[in-house]
């Protein structure tokens, strides 16, 4: 049911693009990012990491390293906090190991010393005497019966009996009878595929300074997709009360969930609570690609049947997801976004979370779903094409609606999905001709999208500007979001409002961003801000004109009598009323504090363009069009920039971006050369469509964005590649030696 | 750690004779100074070569030949007026060497004594026939660049020797010269296999040719079988399968992340073409 202070027409700000508030900072070098601040009499600090995939750890000597000069402390796993439980354990095996290193690069101890140079010299002087034990690091071997159980008891009650202790998590759902649509089905095709672990691959590393006194109390400046969340697991690491640690966030240099989880910040507080002095923290890129979270890989069995005029009458999918040597990969997310476009009398999905011996997966946009994707729509492309079926008609055909009973569960609310495929349809780049080699794929793609926890506080200053507080780090551009929206609330120029990121003492306790909530949970809770500041300032303008309250309205940034009964006063201009808050009642603020629960889900279908080398395999993506339901763009620019974003990183991970593990259990490329991410000239233009279905949970329609641009490009890409050179890669990344070796066995039938 | 920063060649000799661990010498610094800070090579002794004069000269000489010096950047060879005229290929696998920040100092020699057989400038030097001047404790002496890596990171020159300058021949008619790579990406990337093709003509028939393929084997190649597939033709279709015959054959590449052994070979021989295809080019337009 939509908000009955719904707006969805006449804005007079919100739907413009001015230049971000973060901009002229962050191209000038102003902008203070995680490794960019500093304290006096500072140290530095390096983490010391396993250089094996699995071995117990028998002794640490740290003698030799403490006698280096400048070396001012070590740490180890004794000193943080004991007795922790659940995911609080996780995180701190995770940050410093115990008694067994669990993956390469897992960290043992750490130095702080009074230079960067020190401390990396000091680490290699802390000795480690490792038992090596048998490792696994690929999904289906870790399932195996004979695999090296990673931690035995991981496992939670949802696991069934006679799975491998490394099978920790476990999902089914589903509806009707799977068996008896495959019976109905004209064709059923079942296929398995699989794909590799890829990094979200920001350009900044984790980076954060902290300061920590013998009296329990501290503070902490970290890059962070959530302060609050740093703060209540530092807390819980470390033995503190939460108040006493105070976080703040500095910019962000990407994130796209894998700076929702915590990896050094507890180190730099334990060190600094041990040497008495500011500790500065910095990851190498090494030690970003071998010890924080990449997405997890997958192994997947997709079965699905079509009648001859297209309708699927079944679906089936199995989801294996290797997280790492904890649990938590997003098995659940895979199995529920899988197919959750389409409208199925007949589906059933399993989702099996897996342990290995590599980094803890961390989120990564849209967690699960892209990968998801991949399987379905490649298989729902086969199946198009083995009926000579358009592959817009078929989904249009079995398209997700109003009123559909989701493949995971619930029914949807209004829902953009038809939109997407019609303008797809319609978009110039899907009837343009394509030159000899080039293949053209499409594919859906679906993210739920999120609310969370929000505080959001907006003080007016005397000359009518206002200052708006939000605790939702700024990934990607909101906070030009939230000043078009309280601009538009308030009635006042989108320049006369200034948006902090406010520390963790500032606000009440406000969720990452993640789950594409930040335009959505904090938008929506600006907007309720704004509007409890008008009413005040209503108050205000009633008290002065000597008539009731709801007597006043807030008509482009004034106050004015409601109607011609309430009398006749001129207009009464914000700053007027501000000028002299103080001795009218005090300053005026709004606030907002809530949980939302309205957030949109969010559809979107993507067409690409590809060509294959035949020669070589390489595969070149020649255009790109994202057509993506964002229920109201705020800011059209910076929604496109997450439409173009999500292709970018999806064109990276379909194509080359992979974790490569050699035999001995080490990642063999943690580095930006071997790691392939797009650089930009690997990219097309991507041309974006911004549907506007609205969304009836948020005041305006805003659905979150910045994820569902990823889900579709792995399926999309594959889909353009199999069109192209007529072969159907099922594994990722569809690098050109794999392109080649599919070639080659083509030709040799 | 010791720096240096002689002024002759003569005292960066002196010094890294009597150095003792491990010596490196300084000039764009883009791998020696990289694989300093990633912990894979720490130099005892660096001998900063760029003050020596000379070295940062491109020089034409009056029988056509080149002389480049040590510390002459990629970017330098790129602008010169007259350099990519007689070997664009040489010029553009320099070119190739990482982003335009790494070309403002990236050298010729520091690719090749680097020893990285996946060297991108050094396949072109290879198959242009080019030579470099080392000087040590013992005197002078000239080598063709395809002697100077030994194996992977590793080189032919003694204690105490440097390459004190590079040697283009003269370009001479009807001759061109292309270099080609192999990267999944489109930029900033390493390559996984490389193939220069160096060739003059008479009329349309090649009369001589130098063939030189990278990351196929624990050094840069010479083929002079490759060499010989196209001698005397007018790289016709089958010509350029024997080409590509002739290249498949010479690589004895590895397997890694980088790429497969099948891959590297299939691809040598394909980039072997693609690459004479431009040098053929290249010498035809240089004979009108």
């Amino acid at each position: 049911m939509a908000l009955d202070n719904m707006k969805t027409t006449g804005f007079t700000q919100v739907g413009t693009t001015p230049n971000r508030p973060d901009g002229l900072d962050k191209v000038t070098g102003r902008a203070r990012f995680g490794a960019d601040v500093t304290a006096p009499g500072m140290l530095h600090a390096v983490i010391v990491r396993s250089p094996h995939a699995h071995a117990r750890i028998k002794r640490i000597d740290t003698s030799k390293a403490e006698a280096l000069a400048g070396v001012k402390g070590i740490v180890t796993r004794a000193d943080f906090a004991t007795g922790l439980t659940g995911e609080n354990w996780n995180i701190l095996e995770n940050v410093m190991a115990s008694d067994t290193a669990l993956y390469d690069g897992h960290a043992v101890a750490a130095v702080a010393a009074t230079s960067a140079l020190t401390a990396r010299d000091a680490a290699k002087l802390v000795e480690v005497e490792y038992e090596i034990l048998p490792h696994v690091t690929d999904v289906d071997k870790a399932m195996a019966p004979d695999a090296p159980v990673i931690r035995a008891g991981a496992a939670d009650g949802s696991v069934p009996e006679g799975q491998h202790p490394n099978v920790v998590r476990y999902h089914e759902s589903g509806h009707g009878d799977v068996q008896a649509g495959f019976d109905e089905a004209d064709l059923v095709i079942e296929d398995h595929f699989t794909t590799e672990a890829t990094h979200q691959g920001y350009i900044e590393p984790h980076a954060c300074l902290g300061i920590l006194g013998g009296d329990g109390k501290g503070e902490l400046w970290c890059c962070t997709q959530g302060h609050w969340n740093v703060q209540k697991i530092c807390a819980a690491l470390l033995g503190l009360e939460t108040a006493n640690l105070r976080v703040t966030a500095s910019e962000i240099g990407g994130g796209f969930g894998g700076k929702t989880a915590v990896f050094i910040e507890p180190v730099a507080l334990a060190l600094a609570r041990k040497t008495n002095k500011p500790v500065k923290l910095v990851m190498p890129r090494a030690d970003v690609f071998k010890a924080t979270g990449p997405t997890a890989s997958t192994s997947m069995d997709i079965k699905i049947g079509m009648k001859k005029d297209g309708t699927i009458t079944a679906a089936q999918g199995v989801f294996r997801l290797q997280g790492g040597a904890f649990p938590g990969a997003p098995a659940d997310m895979t199995a529920m976004c899988a197919f959750a476009p389409y409208a199925l009398s007949n589906v059933h999905q399993v989702g099996y979370d897996v342990m290995s011996n590599r980094p803890k997966q961390a989120a990564y946009r849209a967690p699960g779903s892209p990968m998801a994707a991949f399987a379905v729509e490649s298989v729902i492309d086969e199946l198009c094409g083995q009926l000579g079926l358009d592959p817009i008609e078929v989904r249009l055909k079995n398209a997700s609606k109003e009123g559909t009973k989701a493949s995971y569960g619930p029914t949807f609310q209004r829902i953009g999905l038809v939109e997407t495929l019609e303008a797809a349809k319609a978009h110039p780049h899907y009837s343009a001709p394509l030159k000899p080699g080039q293949g053209r794929g499409i594919s859906c793609g679906f993210w739920f999208n999120h609310g969370g926890e929000t505080a959001v506080s907006l003080a007016l200053s005397e000359d009518g500007t206002a200052q708006l507080a939000v605790g939702t780090p700024d990934i990607g551009g909101s906070r030009a979001s939230m000043a078009l929206m309280a601009a538009e609330e308030l009635g006042i120029p989108y320049e006369n409002i200034r948006v902090t990121i406010a520390d963790t003492a500032t606000l009440g306790y406000n969720e990452v961003s993640h789950g594409s909530r930040v335009t959505y949970a904090s938008g929506l809770a600006t907007i309720e801000a704004a509007r409890d500041a008008v009413k005040k300032l209503c108050g205000r303008a009633a008290a002065k004109w000597g008539i009731p309250e709801d007597a006043v309205k807030w008509e482009n940034g004034c106050a004015v009598p409601s109607g011609p009964n309430a009398g006749d006063f001129d207009p009464l201009p914000m700053a007027e009323i501000t000028a002299n808050m103080g001795a009218t009642g005090g300053p005026i603020v709004g606030h907002f504090e809530a949980t939302p629960e309205g957030a949109g889900v969010s559809f979107a279908t993507h067409i690409v363009d590809a060509e294959v080398d035949p020669e070589t395999g390489k595969t070149s993506v020649v255009r790109y069009t994202v057509v993506q339901d964002a229920g109201k763009a705020i800011h059209p620019t910076y929604v496109e920039g997450q439409f173009q974003g999500g292709a970018a990183q999806g064109i990276g991970w379909a194509l080359n971006e992979e974790y490569i593990y050699g035999d001995d259990g080490r990642l063999q490329n943690a580095l930006f050369l071997d790691y392939r991410i797009p650089v930009a000239s690997d990219l097309p233009m991507i041309d974006t469509v911004i549907i506007e279905v609205p969304n009836p949970g948020h005041p305006y329609g805003v659905r979150g964005v910045g994820e569902t641009s990823i889900c579709p490009p792995l399926a999309a890409i594959a889909n353009a590649v199999s069109a192209a050179a007529a072969v159907r890669l099922r594994q990722l990344p569809m690098s050109p030696p794999r392109i080649l070796e599919a070639l080659e066995q083509k030709r040799d039938g | 750690m010791q720096y240096h920063t002689p002024t002759s060649f003569e005292d960066a000799i002196e010094i890294a004779a009597q150095a003792d661990g491990i010596t490196r010498f300084l000039a764009g610094g883009t791998d020696v100074l990289v694989q300093l800070r990633a912990d894979i090579v720490t130099p005892d002794t660096l001998i900063d070569i760029k003050g020596i004069s000379g070295t940062k000269t491109i020089t034409h000489n009056d029988d056509g030949s080149w002389r480049i010096g040590v510390a002459v950047s990629g970017a330098e060879m790129t602008e010169h007026p007259t350099l990519a005229r007689d070997w664009p290929g040489v010029v553009e696998a320099t070119d190739l060497i990482g982003s335009t920040q790494v070309q403002g100092r990236c050298t010729m020699v520091g690719n090749l004594c680097n020893g990285s057989p996946a060297a991108d400038a050094v396949p072109a030097m290879v198959a242009a026939g080019m030579t470099v001047t080392v000087s040590g404790p013992d005197g002078t002496r000239e080598l063709a660049v395809e002697d100077v890596p030994t194996g992977p990171g590793k080189t032919c020159l003694a204690k105490g020797e440097l390459i004190s300058a590079v040697n283009i021949p003269a370009r001479g008619a009807n001759g061109g010269d292309a270099y080609l790579r192999f990267i999944p990406r489109t930029e900033m990337d390493i390559a996984v296999v490389g193939a220069a093709v160096n060739l003059r003509l008479e009329g349309d028939t090649i009369t001589e040719a130098r063939v030189s393929l990278g990351a196929v084997a624990p050094t840069v190649l010479l083929v002079p079988q490759a060499a010989d597939a196209i001698i005397g033709t007018t790289l016709d279709d089958a010509a350029l399968t024997a080409l590509a015959q002739a290249a498949n054959a010479a690589c004895a590449p590895i397997d890694d992340k980088r790429g497969t052994i099948k891959f590297r070979t299939h691809v040598a021989g394909v980039l072997a073409q693609r690459a004479a295809r431009i040098a053929y080019e290249r010498a035809q337009k240089a004979g009108k």
